[in-house]
């Protein structure tokens, strides 16, 4: 079995009374794609917020690479190996894509106080934000702005983006969000590509992406952990066709 | 690039030149121009480089001033080497405490927040026997640099005003485009996404308000020393407003925003303030004043750095793409 | 301090607290519905108090008619600069906004003074409340205050009815966030751009009332718009943007704070504002009550 890269125990999170997540526990290990699933307000948003550091669960741990990071915030998770891309395209609009790419490396190399060099000729940041972009497929599309790519170019950056930070972890966010059937063929084609050496943790609504790139797939309902296991058990269960399946 | 390079090298050299044509009134005008700019400099590092709407500035500046005057000892000049660091030093330390705690706050929030601090410093020296209440102080005597460097004549502070304007401009121009600098412009454009590569964002705004206030207190040292004067009014939330309105004229987002914006500003008051223009008038000033500050942004919403593109609109415009460059 | 002066300086804080919840309601209510920041909203205040002064000989007919004339110029005057002006601010960023009715106050500022004149001015109450009634054996206290304190409560009331009892108030209350409330809104049959008028036109006549209403106590001179305008913003930030109910406590806790403040501290009297805010804020970031 391969290394556990992302881990959660009994993570919990409570709003004013609300269980928007109860008790869930799963693991990713490297070179595998897990992919949760629910319907909405199932808890999958709040479960990544969770696993990223973007807020403090009520109990419960999150380990990465074998520390404890409860309570790290999301920064230093970041730099620790943790990347994520949102379901809302969060780039930099305004900004070049290689410059959206170089500025999310230059978190790994940001020497703040060398105040006289220019950022834009930075070497490391530069590379491995060119790699990063290439990567995701952007090569083509540098000096564009941002703002005026395609909605699958902007989903192909967030991916990028995520990319740059070179994390061992991802927590992807939605990622076919709104793409059409080709995108979502080059998408797919870029996530299997990126398993190995990765542990990839996948939130999706297309349940025929999921069935085709997850090794391990765990259903979320109201907050909690109703099914988890390889993507045949998870099809077979009675309950997850019940709750979730039956209707798709 | 070449045509923004050209505009500030043009506009510092016109600076250096203008003392062989002006008069007395002129030099002094654009020495207070000139603290102004390096005020609004300060500011805009802050609102167009990190996104920080500051409604407390003056109060740095004043903090600077108030140093300049209270650090001098009486009759005789202090030395520049330690009064100007030290004064700088002062505004510097009241930013990074203000910073810390405000930062916690955002948005609108955080403008009020800073202006509470901004009003509690001013009824320190409003209301307080520390700072000479209202009727202010005096300096004594200008600093100087041993014998080297006197700033009692109206030409050499000119000088001197116009050397630390180009000194502030420039380590701007350099910070703004450094490693520092864009990851401002990214907390500024996305906080999220930079928290989620990695940045600590907290730290980096506290080091841009902290440089924000030392750059004010920079201002406001040039300014006791020119006027010889200090008084409430430089910690009050009028000024701040007034430098604030100063970078939104001249354009939030470019450093040679700030410098039109003070001139601008200042310029545009004393226009209308004329009374060899508008005769007995002219002491409405406010209103010519308020009505071409209405239409400066109905017409040009960039503020005036945008007044080239606007004239040249039938031109293709080149997108703006947010790089360094475009921040200068 | 005896009971008699700290019923009075409670009555006065009230007075204070009151009259500043007048006019930070129509700031709050400007900006959380329409986004707008009004900076200019401190100059209505003081419109409305040099109308108290500069009304009363025109039109003649005593105190009461120049509040009922002075109220329906403000409700024209309100229509009339949001439809020339306001209207175009609700697509412009903030710092549009701020620079924008920056350059309005100055206008307001110098028409006052072609009009009216920069001179201080006081106002007198009317005759009928112009007595004072007993406060323990020595003190008294004066009525026309306790007539200020009466009219905001009514009009606070009558705000609290028409939010919570009549279509108007529901399409308010509604319109206060995004698209999806404004085709809310639209589907009820209003039309947002008259709704905006007159929830623009009511900000301006509450500001003008206040301040025709405080013109016998405060006096009226040419910085009072600006004095009212920053205490405003302290009180709609304290209270959470777009909070009426977060506007009045608000404002109760400043006018309380500020008067109690002048006369145990004097020294420290008008930092203690400030303080108050940099506290709360402190412990709450986004103000004490969220919008509604």
């Amino acid at each position: 079995m391969s290394e556990v890269l992302l881990q959660c125990r009994e993570l919990t999170r409570r709003f004013a009374g609300l269980l928007a997540v109860d008790r869930v526990s799963l693991e990713v290990q490297r070179g595998t794609v897990h992919a949760v699933i629910g319907t909405n307000g199932a808890g999958k948003s709040t479960l990544i917020n969770l696993l990223a550091g973007e807020i403090a669960p009520s109990a419960g741990s999150v380990a990465l690479l074998g520390h404890d990071v409860t309570r790290w915030a999301q920064p230093r998770r970041a730099r620790a190996g943790l990347g994520r891309s949102y379901q809302r395209t969060t780039i930099f609009p305004s900004f070049t894509v290689l410059e959206n790419c170089r500025l999310a490396a230059q978190a790994r190399f940001q020497h703040p106080w060398r105040w006289w060099q220019d950022a834009a000729r930075c070497p490391a940041s530069l590379g491995a934000a060119r790699e990063a972009a290439a990567r995701a497929g952007l090569a083509e599309h540098l000096e564009r702005p941002a703002g005026l790519l395609s909605h699958g170019g902007k989903r192909q950056l967030e991916i990028a983006m995520c990319l740059a930070t070179a994390p061992q972890v991802l927590l992807l966010d939605e990622p076919l969000a709104g793409m059409g059937a080709e995108e979502t063929e080059r998408m797919l084609a870029l996530l299997a590509g990126l398993k190995e050496g990765h542990a990839i943790l996948l939130v999706e609504h297309d349940m025929d992406a999921v069935f085709r790139v997850a090794d391990r797939i765990t259903v979320m309902v109201n907050g909690a952990v109703l099914a988890s296991g390889t993507p045949e058990a998870v099809r077979a269960n009675a309950e997850v066709q019940a709750a979730y399946l039956g209707g798709h | 690039m070449k045509g923004r390079l050209a505009f500030v090298a043009a506009a510092f050299v016109l600076l250096a030149l203008y003392p062989l044509v002006a008069g007395k009134f002129g030099i002094d005008l654009a020495t207070k121009i000139m603290i102004y700019a390096v005020f609004a400099l300060s500011l805009e590092l802050l609102v167009g480089g990190t996104g920080l709407v500051c409604f407390g500035h003056a109060a740095f500046f004043g903090i600077g001033a108030y140093a300049t005057v209270l650090l001098s000892p009486a009759g005789a000049p202090a030395s520049l080497a330690w009064l100007l660091p030290a004064c700088v030093g002062a505004a510097a330390l009241y930013a990074l405490a203000v910073g810390a705690l405000s930062l916690r706050t955002k948005g609108v929030y955080f403008i009020m927040v800073t202006l509470a601090f901004a009003q509690m410093a001013y009824y320190v020296v409003h209301d307080t026997p520390l700072g000479g209440g209202t009727d202010g102080i005096y300096l004594d005597a200008r600093p100087a640099l041993g014998s080297l460097l006197e700033l009692d004549g109206a030409h050499t502070l000119y000088f001197f005003t116009l050397g630390a304007l180009a000194l502030v401009f420039g380590l701007l121009a350099l910070l703004v485009r450094s490693r520092f600098g864009r990851a401002l412009a990214g907390i500024r454009v996305n906080e999220q996404r930079m928290r989620a590569a990695g940045f600590s964002t907290y730290p980096y705004k506290l080091a841009a308000f902290t440089i924000s206030g030392a750059l004010a207190g920079l201002a406001g040292f040039l300014f006791a020393v020119k006027d010889g004067f200090v008084n409430p009014e430089l910690l009050s939330w009028h000024l701040s407003g007034a430098v604030l309105i100063m970078i939104i004229l001249g354009g939030i987002g470019h450093l040679r925003g700030a410098l039109i914006g003070a001139f601008a500003f200042v310029l545009l008051q004393e226009f209308f303030k004329s009374e060899a223009l508008f005769g007995d008038f002219a002491r409405h000033w406010h209103l010519g004043l308020g009505l071409t500050i209405i239409l400066s942004v109905a017409l040009l919403p960039r503020g005036l750095v945008g007044l080239p593109q606007a004239l040249q609109a039938r031109r293709p415009r080149r997108p703006v793409t947010g790089s360094a460059e475009d921040a200068t | 301090m005896d009971l008699a002066t700290f019923l009075i300086q409670c009555l006065n804080s009230l007075q204070y607290g009151l009259l500043l919840f007048l006019v930070a309601s129509g700031l709050t209510l400007i900006f959380g519905i329409m986004g707008v920041i009004n900076l200019a909203h401190g100059s209505f205040y003081m419109i409305g108090a040099y109308m108290a002064y500069a009304l009363a000989p025109v039109v003649g007919g005593g105190f009461f008619v120049t509040l009922a004339v002075g109220l329906v110029l403000s409700v024209i005057l309100g229509y009339l600069l949001e439809w020339a002006f306001y209207s175009y601010l609700y697509e412009r960023e903030h710092l549009q906004q701020v620079l924008m009715t920056y350059g309005l106050i100055l206008v307001f500022e110098e028409l006052r003074s072609l009009i009216v004149g920069d001179d201080v001015h006081g106002v007198k109450a009317p005759e009928i409340l112009a007595g004072t009634i007993p406060l323990g054996e020595l003190m008294t206290y004066p009525v026309y205050r306790l007539f200020i304190s009466g009219v905001c409560l009514a009009l606070a009331l009558g705000m609290y009815l028409v939010f919570t009892r009549t279509r108007l108030g529901m399409a308010i209350r509604a319109g206060s966030t995004g698209v999806a409330q404004r085709e809310m809104v639209q589907s009820l049959g209003i039309d947002i751009k008259l709704l905006y008028r007159v929830v623009f036109a009511a900000g301006v006549a509450i500001a003008v009332l206040a301040g025709m209403v405080a013109a016998p106590v405060s006096s009226v001179y040419p910085g009072m718009g600006q004095s009212v305008l920053i205490v405003c913003f302290v009180v709609v930030v304290i209270g959470g943007i777009g909070s009426i109910r977060g506007a009045l406590l608000a404002a109760l806790l400043i006018g309380f704070v500020d008067t109690f403040g002048k006369v145990l501290l004097p020294q420290a009297a008008g930092v203690l504002v400030y303080v108050l805010m940099a506290l709360i804020l402190l412990w709450k970031p986004d103000g004490l009550f969220k919008a509604g």
